[in-house]
């Protein structure tokens, strides 16, 4: 979407402030939308079958989806995913096996990787954390909890830390999805065992995950009150 | 007890997810009367129930699926589940606890609409909700709810569960229907309406989860049953999302028309120790804000436009006294900016300035100028765009410009003079 990263702090695009060169301060990774197509490049065709080794699971896989629908393109989000899975990020490898699988343009695929904000165009971690920083979830401290946890989780490898918009779940606010597990509320206090639990590969904070909360039971949060 | 317990009756009976026990509870008994039922009975029950889409228009929704046409054109049904407003989180709820009773208002209402394909367009971020669907999908199907002869009727559907991927603007109709279609989610010029010309260009009717999960239980207990809850233009119960500086955020069902008092203050406990409320979103943050004062008032479709704002998708945000306006300001308009799809200026350039501006304010580059600006940007994006998602954010920022504006005043003074003194402090240190 807009190229800029949904919350780059004021100063650094701050027009008119100190900055010599605007071009350079662009976020580097707002692929498809700040940086100019290169020309002289030919445009990729659709990719021949028989030139692209595609794993057999991912196959199966994207062949799947591609039948659910009365159009085939219709697969394409559910594909992209699944070779994300795959290959860790949209990679232009993982794009040319989904292109030759639906017999469509790496371009194409491309155009929509670059739209969606939970398609990786960048080798950043093959697993992540969205910190919610949504309207909600910052009228209670949110950005202090996704400070904490970028701080802690600054060296921990192959995991996307970010912040994200409004998840869904503000009765859970400040609260982040792990790789897809919502857990929340948050305190800056947790941003240790939040990240030791990832390096672990244990489950992080057990018990205050969506899934188990009261809420889930009685039709609504009654966990007290969460305020600090 | 303010609360009125219709759609989340059962939501404390453990495995609620699972048919058997949706069943005994009644669950597909509605389906069963639905297909021993014509299309036009059940469009005519579902009208006469005066339900209104729970996605944010609040338009009638049997209304809408009497526009499909007839015909034997391929038709489709689309759950809008994308439920990506913020501050919005009623439908993760009826969807992981409940998703039998979509699956069963949606065979339902694709015979009233005569579609017989239909999907769940749920935001990609909800993968706990999904493999819920996914796996009563599958119970649904076995059980022979869902195929070829629906309980041995002429009925015929089948459903999908489809993830999106992280954009608020696929929450959009037709913005929806592109990105289930494989492409960008950019909205399309209207008209023709998805009525008309929708998914894979055939007649489409696009309701939200919470608006097709109130179809069995008219069906079941009958449009006149429905019209007893509610007011008299704004029937049924309503789902309302409380969240932001209250003690009990969450899900409230009440009947619509209580006073917006008894959600925020009596369920939802009303502000922390110490605070009191500065202003509130009655519908999800693209409402314009409302004052304390405005909580007296019925919470229902009309009394909520009548006050300027909306009820839109019923999430309430409470803002207390603690909170500078600017920096809510500034939140709203920094999700605006990256949620636009970039299709129309107005808004792709709109939103962007918008946070340049609230920027200045916010780092003392602002003069009081700039709140004339700011004000008049927000005009010049409503009415201009082919969705709303500019005006969305446009609305609130002007009510907050409208409401607090010696304090967006003060906070430019404030700001420039922090800023001067900075200024000021630095060679100092230097020569120090
Ligand atoms: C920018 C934008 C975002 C929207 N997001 C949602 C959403 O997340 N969920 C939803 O049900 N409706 C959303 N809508 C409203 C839909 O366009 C549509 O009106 C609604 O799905 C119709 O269903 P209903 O009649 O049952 O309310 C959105 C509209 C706009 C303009
Ligand atoms: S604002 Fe964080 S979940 Fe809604």
């Amino acid at each position: 979407m807009n190229g800029a990263r949904p919350h780059e702090s004021g100063a650094e695009r701050r027009l008119g402030s100190a900055t010599p060169d605007r071009q350079e301060a662009r976020p580097a990774f707002a692929k498809g939308w700040d940086e100019p197509a290169d020309l002289s490049k030919p445009p990729a065709p659709v990719p021949e079958p028989a030139d692209i080794e595609v794993p057999a699971e991912l196959r199966a896989e994207i062949e799947a989806h591609m039948a659910r629908y009365p159009d085939i393109r219709s697969a394409t989000l559910p594909a992209l995913f699944a070779a994300q899975r795959l290959h860790g990020w949209c990679s232009p490898q993982a794009l040319e096996q989904v292109a030759a699988v639906m017999g469509v343009t790496p371009a194409y695929l491309e155009s929509i990787t670059t739209f969606y904000d939970m398609y990786r165009n960048e080798p950043v971690g093959s697993r992540y954390v969205y910190v919610c920083t949504g309207v909600a979830c910052s009228l209670r401290r949110a950005r202090t909890v996704y400070k904490a946890i970028a701080a802690a989780g600054a060296e921990l490898d192959d995991v996307e830390i970010r912040e994200f918009e409004c998840l869904g779940a503000c009765d859970m606010a400040p609260m982040a999805s792990i790789d897809g597990r919502y857990v929340g509320p948050l305190g800056t206090e947790d941003a240790e065992q939040i990240v030791d639990a990832i390096r672990a590969g244990r489950e992080v904070l057990p018990g205050r995950g969506l899934e188990g909360m009261p809420e889930a039971a009685a039709g609504r949060w009654s966990g007290g009150d969460p305020i600090p | 007890m303010i609360e009125h317990r219709v759609l989340t009756e059962h939501f404390d009976t453990p495995d609620l997810h699972r048919l058997e026990v949706y069943e005994s509870i009644g669950g597909y008994t509605a389906l069963r009367k639905a297909v021993a039922m014509a299309p036009e009975d059940l469009l005519s029950e579902l009208e006469a129930s005066g339900l209104r889409g729970r996605g944010g228009a609040g338009f009638s929704m049997g209304k809408k699926a009497s526009f499909i046409p007839m015909g034997t054109m391929d038709k489709f049904l689309c759950c809008n589940a994308d439920e990506s407003e913020p501050g919005t989180f009623k439908d993760r709820l009826l969807m992981q606890r409940n998703p039998h009773r979509l699956i069963e208002g949606m065979i339902i209402a694709a015979r009233a609409a005569g579609a017989n394909k239909a999907f769940i367009y749920i935001r990609g971020e909800y993968e706990l909700q999904a493999d819920i669907l996914d796996a009563a999908l599958a119970e649904a199907r076995a059980k022979g709810y869902l195929g070829e002869s629906i309980l041995g009727s002429d009925h015929q559907c089948d459903l999908v569960v489809h993830r999106g991927a992280g954009a608020y603007i696929c929450g959009e109709e037709s913005a929806l229907l592109d990105s289930l279609e494989g492409k960008r989610g950019n909205p399309r010029l209207k008209p023709p309406f998805p009525a008309n010309q929708g998914l894979y260009q055939g007649p489409t009717l696009i309701n939200n989860v919470e608006t097709l999960c109130n179809v069995p239980l008219i069906v079941d207990r009958g449009a006149d049953w429905f019209r007893t809850l509610g007011t008299e233009k704004s029937t049924g119960t309503k789902l309302v999302s409380v969240s932001g500086n209250v003690r009990r955020p969450g899900n409230y069902e009440v009947e619509l028309g209580v006073p917006a008092r008894e959600i925020v203050e009596g369920l939802a406990g009303g502000a922390p120790e110490g605070q009191t409320i500065k202003c509130w979103f009655p519908g999800g943050s693209s409402a314009p804000i409302l004052l304390p004062e405005h909580l007296d008032l019925p919470y229902d479709f009309e009394n909520m436009a009548e006050a300027g704002s909306m009820l839109g998708s019923a999430a309430i945000i409470v803002v207390d006294d603690s909170q500078p306006i600017v920096e809510v300001a500034m939140a709203i308009a920094k999700f605006y900016h990256h949620e636009s799809c970039g299709k129309c200026v107005p808004c792709r350039e709109g939103t962007s300035w918008t946070v340049k501006m609230l920027d200045r304010i916010d780092s003392g580059e602002a003069t009081p100028m700039d709140i004339e600006i700011l004000a008049s940007v927000q005009e010049q994006i409503v009415g201009n765009c082919l969705c709303v998602l500019g005006d969305s954010m446009a609305m609130p920022i002007a009510s907050m410009v409208k409401h607090f504006r010696p304090e967006f005043e003060a906070h430019i003074e404030q700001a420039r003079r922090a800023a001067d003194r900075e200024a000021i402090a630095a060679p100092v240190e230097e020569a120090a």
